[in-house]
């Protein structure tokens, strides 16, 4: 391995670079993985996906969901993606960008669904993740609570919840809480 | 300190008994000499990436077995926890750079050897400062970080139009790592064992705690320190992210973390426990990292020299009950997108990017329909969602020569749908497009492969 190794040096200084085709570091396998993922995505026509900073940086994406059922029918949700260059080692660490009333997502963004977390698996995939955030608009439960209030009226009392959900989207206070317009 | 050479044997006495004398398990061009000896002092550059508990050791074990020309590559400072294994550092030397002060360290200690630091982040040096050595040693304790060093070793590699690896072009890589009692060492010959990609699932996905059960229903030390870190944190500091390497965002989740443990009597919070579950990081033992570190240096010298065939090519130690080690071969994704060869393909600098498409359906080995292309971090062509589609579109009457910046050869990835047992499956391919007639290029290749 030396010899080749002072060989290779002598060559480099040599040439100095003549073929003009220097290495460049690839792209990551994640990055790879993520390309296949968004090149075959297959929304519903409720999920929307956007590139805020353009076509070449998928790790990088936000989606909007519009609820077509459901307490949240006619509400426009925001999440960010943010995807490693290990993904799919890694899930994808997503936020929801809208201020929303539901048990299931804290008032700083936090989502609690298995998949982003305790059952993320590589075979799963950007698809499944977005899928899995519709699903927690028409079915929220509470059984997984990161918002404890609201997780507590929709079991006490779904009426009060529907209603209290209707507020905070038409932009309005719940509690103590403001909470902007996002129909 | 000069003893006469007289009563003092050479510092080299054990490495000369590899190095100078024949034996029966040298590698096929190991040629026994001084030369070779002097060579491992002044020609080997090896590169020793992290400086912690590992780097340490490595950095003493390579410069005791003669590699005189060494760089050391962390972005981490001292702290105060790291002073009983990583050996080099003192009490006074807690806030330094660790690569600046283990450099220091070890040629204070070992006379002739020179270590250069860099005190940065691996992704702030350009691939040519990994080009420039010849082994790079790897001791560092995240799969993001490993992931990016084979990513750049791999990314050296060529292979001739018969897929066979070009010897001078593969960059060697000597992982360690370690957990506890527990380690692994590994020779990465990119082309030639598998790469750290190949195996990436030998390392187990980190545990996550749903964020449900922090929020309301913590049991553990480490629910109450992911609260506070997770949760708490952007709840108290909106805007500011996160730093796991700031000391003072480190203190306050130890403190948040250790509120809410006295709140629901969780016993178990302290800070260091807090920095491992932070920043996943098993509590390190420092003879683990002294049996790994050896076992790398080995190796490492055994690539240079060829004194010895290398392991091959996964070494694991046990070391929690009794002592267990063993080695396995692990053998190569022969489809892998980092250190695979690939497909050749070999197309005329006037194909537009569509007709290139029909070249790829119309392709014996690829048969690949509804394709996406990506080049460099750049997306040539997406067929799905709608948003790039259109973005995308375009593109597909431009010559794909001129789409990949008039090179004459190049590594693309292509994605779509292929038959495989009378069945549609999506795949993922990468292809070594080559242009004809372009710099004579293709020529030297082909001449190369025979
Ligand atoms: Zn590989």
């Amino acid at each position: 391995m030396i010899k080749l190794f002072k060989v290779k040096e002598k060559q480099r200084e040599l040439a100095e670079n003549a073929s003009g085709g220097a290495p460049v570091k690839k792209q990551s396998a994640g990055e790879l993985r993520l390309h296949k993922d968004i090149s075959e995505l297959n929304l519903p026509k409720s999920c929307t996906i956007q590139f805020p900073n353009g076509k070449d940086d998928l790790m990088n994406f936000e989606v909007t969901i519009r609820p077509d059922d459901g307490y949240y029918l006619g509400g426009i949700f925001l999440f960010s993606f943010q995807v490693s260059p290990i993904y799919p080692h890694e899930a994808p660490k997503v936020k929801c960008k809208t201020k929303v009333y539901h048990p299931n997502i804290d008032l700083e963004g936090n989502v609690c669904l298995n998949i982003l977390r305790e059952d993320w698996k590589p075979v799963l995939n950007i698809n499944t993740v977005i899928y899995g955030l519709y699903h927690l608009f028409t079915e929220p439960n509470y059984e997984d609570p990161l918002n404890h209030d609201a997780a507590a009226m929709l079991r006490e009392n779904p009426k009060l919840f529907e209603s209290n959900v209707r507020r905070a989207m038409a932009g309005g206070y719940v509690g103590q809480t403001f909470f902007p317009r996002c129909i | 300190m000069a003893e006469s050479a007289a009563t003092q044997p050479s510092r080299s006495r054990d490495l000369d008994k590899l190095l100078l004398r024949p034996g029966n398990l040298v590698g096929p061009r190991f040629e026994p000499s001084a030369q070779l000896r002097d060579d491992v002092q002044n020609h080997a550059r090896v590169l020793v990436v992290g400086a912690g508990g590992l780097g340490c050791e490595l950095l003493k074990d390579l410069a005791l077995s003669g590699f005189h020309n060494l760089d050391v590559i962390d972005m981490d400072r001292i702290e105060v926890t790291n002073l009983n294994r990583q050996f080099l550092f003192r009490v006074e030397d807690v806030g330094k750079p660790k690569a600046e002060v283990a450099a220091k360290r070890v040629m204070e200690r070992i006379s002739g050897v020179n270590i250069v630091p860099h005190f940065c982040r691996i992704e702030d040096k350009d691939i040519d400062f990994y080009n420039d050595f010849m082994i790079i040693a790897l001791g560092l304790d995240s799969v993001e970080a490993r992931s990016y060093i084979n990513n750049v070793a791999c990314s050296f590699l060529e292979y001739d139009s018969d897929d066979n690896p070009l010897e001078e072009t593969i960059k060697p890589m000597v992982d360690g790592g370690t957990e506890g009692f527990k380690g692994h060492a590994r020779v990465i010959l990119p082309g030639v064992t598998p790469c750290f990609e190949c195996t990436i699932w030998l390392f187990p996905p980190q545990v996550k705690f749903p964020l449900c059960t922090l929020a309301e229903t913590p049991r553990t030390a480490a629910h109450c320190i992911e609260y506070a870190h997770l949760i708490k944190w952007n709840e108290a500091h909106g805007g500011t992210a996160f730093d796991p390497d700031n000391p003072q965002h480190m203190k306050w989740v130890y403190d948040e973390a250790a509120k809410r443990a006295e709140l629901f009597g969780i016993p178990g919070v302290t800070y260091s426990f807090t920095q491992g579950v932070v920043k996943n990081i098993i509590p390190a033992i420092a003879s683990t990292n002294a049996i790994i570190s050896a076992a790398c240096t080995l190796e490492t010298l055994k690539i240079a020299t060829e004194c010895s065939k290398t392991m091959s090519n996964y070494l694991t130690y046990n070391g929690s009950e009794g002592l267990h080690t063993k080695v396995a071969e692990f053998e190569r994704d022969k489809d892998c997108l980092v250190c695979g060869p690939g497909v050749l393909i070999e197309v005329d600098t006037s194909v537009t990017l569509q007709k290139f498409m029909n070249l790829l359906e119309e392709h014996p080995k690829l048969q690949l329909t509804k394709a996406s292309i990506t080049h460099r971090g750049k997306n040539l062509y997406m067929q799905a969602p709608p948003v790039l589609e259109e973005m995308t579109r375009s593109n597909l009457c431009l010559p794909l020569f001129e789409l990949m910046g008039k090179l004459s050869k190049d590594v693309i990835h292509v994605n779509g749908m292929t038959n495989k047992n009378n069945q549609k499956v999506s795949c993922l391919r990468k292809l070594r497009v080559t242009f004809k007639g372009v710099d004579g290029v293709t020529d030297m290749d082909t001449a190369g492969g025979a």
